[in-house]
């Protein structure tokens, strides 16, 4: 297509799209209706798998060295443990360093324990490569010499395993609804506007214009509804994010996860909420004008 | 040169609009078409500019066959000749000086191009003064100078008018046929369905009467009905 005819679609779609007036002004409501929506939802769903990621990566095995294990069986033990399948990490914690966690979680009255009182033991901690894989590591450890237990926090972890795994599926259900809903919603009311200029489609086939040429300014007008629809979502969606994270941000960090911070986070979700518009803006025009169009 | 070779058009109805039709039309004729409601006239001339298509016989416009011709032919078809409707057919969202350059945009021509062409054959039908106008904020005499100026801006060899006076009053459609009669002595043909009596017995040129899909009537300087 040359350049000219190019920046004719682009002027004469949105000068098209003044000229309807009340019909641009509707579906680009719709579109911002929609929008508002799949905003807020994807905004939800992208921090719960985040959450939910970070919660599964945290779940480590714990596997408590029997006391007296002299050094070189130690030694051998962790070149096991590295060896069960599906182990990604192992992390040596001496009996020292894990009381003096507990000291700095729990509060100084637990230095008492330091030197031979300590009742603690020498720890493995391995990091999975799924938290699938927790279980069976766990049971496995359990097996070797030297053990004297492997856990993995049990009955929570399964549960928070099962959460969200719920969440994400339920999540990406509900947002690909959510998105059929929006296709539905805004290339119906694009429709609309379409059937009512199907004269005036009819006039530009009668004056020689093929049909690419009569579908590129509707295409485009379609386009630019949809990204001037994403605006105000895009605004709302932002404004209400950041104050959530300024709000509550802080007591999910306390207990060691985070949401997504602002930046960049909110920049792709408006990339995406605008792209979703455009995309689904044309598509909606492009569909409902195809019968007009049949020679 | 337009051929009609035993042409007929039934619709899905049944009905039938033209029936073994035949009728030749030289390049630079003006050609009146004239019968009573339900002959036959609409459907020919959609057929000329394919809205219709026959369904037996042959029918050739210039270089276009209509037993050959590919949808993709059929727009530059239409941009080879000019269409007049009854109902002018303009676009409402777009002004005056808009409704005639987009003929010239369909066919891709430069704006600088556009502008001065425009403006030339909107001189010729009277409306410079006009340009900015929507069409509704015309007459209907005003809209259907628009309506020519769009069907003769490329230069067609072929003006095709349906009833182009029907909706307007005598003074009106006087003008509008100084206007046609302009197009046609630049060497343009013009098909003209009419059932103008008045303005096919003063202006007179070649007469083709349709009757039951038809010609029943072809007379090279004929008037409205046949004098007794």
């Amino acid at each position: 297509m040359k350049t000219n005819v190019i920046k004719r679609h682009v002027r004469d779609s949105l000068r098209s799209l003044r000229r309807n007036g009340w019909m641009s002004v509707a579906s680009i409501s719709a579109v911002t209706v929609t929008l508002f929506m799949v905003g807020i939802f994807l905004a939800v769903l992208f921090n719960v798998n985040h959450v939910s990621h970070q919660v599964e990566n945290d779940v480590r095995v714990r596997v408590s060295v029997d006391r007296k294990t002299p050094q070189a069986a130690k030694d051998k033990l962790a070149k096991q443990l590295k060896a069960i399948p599906h182990v990604e990490k192992v992390t040596y914690r001496s009996r020292n360093a894990e009381l003096n966690s507990i000291v700095t979680g729990y509060g100084q009255q637990w230095k008492m324990f330091r030197g031979d009182d300590n009742p603690l033991n020498d720890v493995f901690v391995l990091k999975t490569k799924s938290s699938a894989n927790t279980i069976a590591v766990t049971k496995k450890a359990r097996k070797l010499a030297n053990v004297d237990s492997a856990s993995y926090g049990g009955d929570t972890a399964r549960k928070l395993f099962k959460v969200a795994d719920k969440v994400r599926n339920w999540g990406i259900g509900f947002t690909v609804l959510l998105l059929l809903v929006a296709v539905f919603l805004i290339s119906n009311t694009i429709r609309i506007t379409i059937m009512s200029r199907r004269e005036e489609i009819a006039v530009m086939r009668l004056v020689g214009a093929t049909n690419s040429y009569i579908r590129w300014p509707f295409l485009l007008e379609g386009a630019w509804t949809g990204l001037f629809g994403s605006i105000i979502p895009i605004v709302i969606v932002d404004m209400g994010y950041a104050a959530v994270i300024s709000h509550s941000g802080l007591t999910v960090a306390s207990n060691g996860y985070a949401f997504f911070s602002t930046m960049p986070f909110l920049f792709w979700l408006d990339v995406l909420l605008a792209g979703i518009g455009i995309v689904i803006g044309a598509a909606g025009a492009g569909l409902s004008m195809r019968r007009y169009l049949r020679v | 040169m337009i051929v009609f070779d035993k042409v007929t058009k039934t619709y899905d109805n049944g009905v039938t609009g033209i029936k073994d039709l035949t009728l030749k039309v030289q390049q630079g004729e003006f050609v009146y078409i004239v019968g009573q409601s339900g002959a036959g006239k609409s459907t020919l001339i959609k057929m000329l500019y394919h809205e219709l298509v026959p369904t037996s016989g042959h029918l050739t416009i210039n270089d276009f066959d209509f037993d050959t011709m590919r949808p993709q032919d059929v727009p530059m078809l239409r941009r080879s000749m000019g269409v007049v409707f009854q109902d002018f057919k303009l676009l409402p969202r777009m002004t005056v000086f808009e409704n005639v350059a987009y003929a010239m945009q369909v066919i891709e021509t430069p704006d600088a191009d556009i502008k001065p062409r425009v403006l030339d054959v909107l001189k010729q039908v009277g409306l410079e003064q006009k340009i900015r106008r929507f069409p509704n904020e015309l007459s209907g005499g005003e809209q259907q100078r628009v309506s020519i100026a769009r069907a003769i801006v490329n230069k067609p060899t072929v003006v095709i008018a349906d009833e182009p006076t029907g909706n307007l009053d005598p003074d009106t459609s006087e003008e509008i046929m100084d206007i046609l009669d302009r197009v046609h002595a630049a060497g343009t043909t013009v098909i003209m369905a009419t059932h103008n009596r008045d303005i096919v017995n003063s202006r007179t040129h070649r007469v083709i009467e349709i009757a039951g899909g038809a010609v029943v009537r072809d007379e090279a300087e004929g008037a409205y009905e046949v004098e007794d």
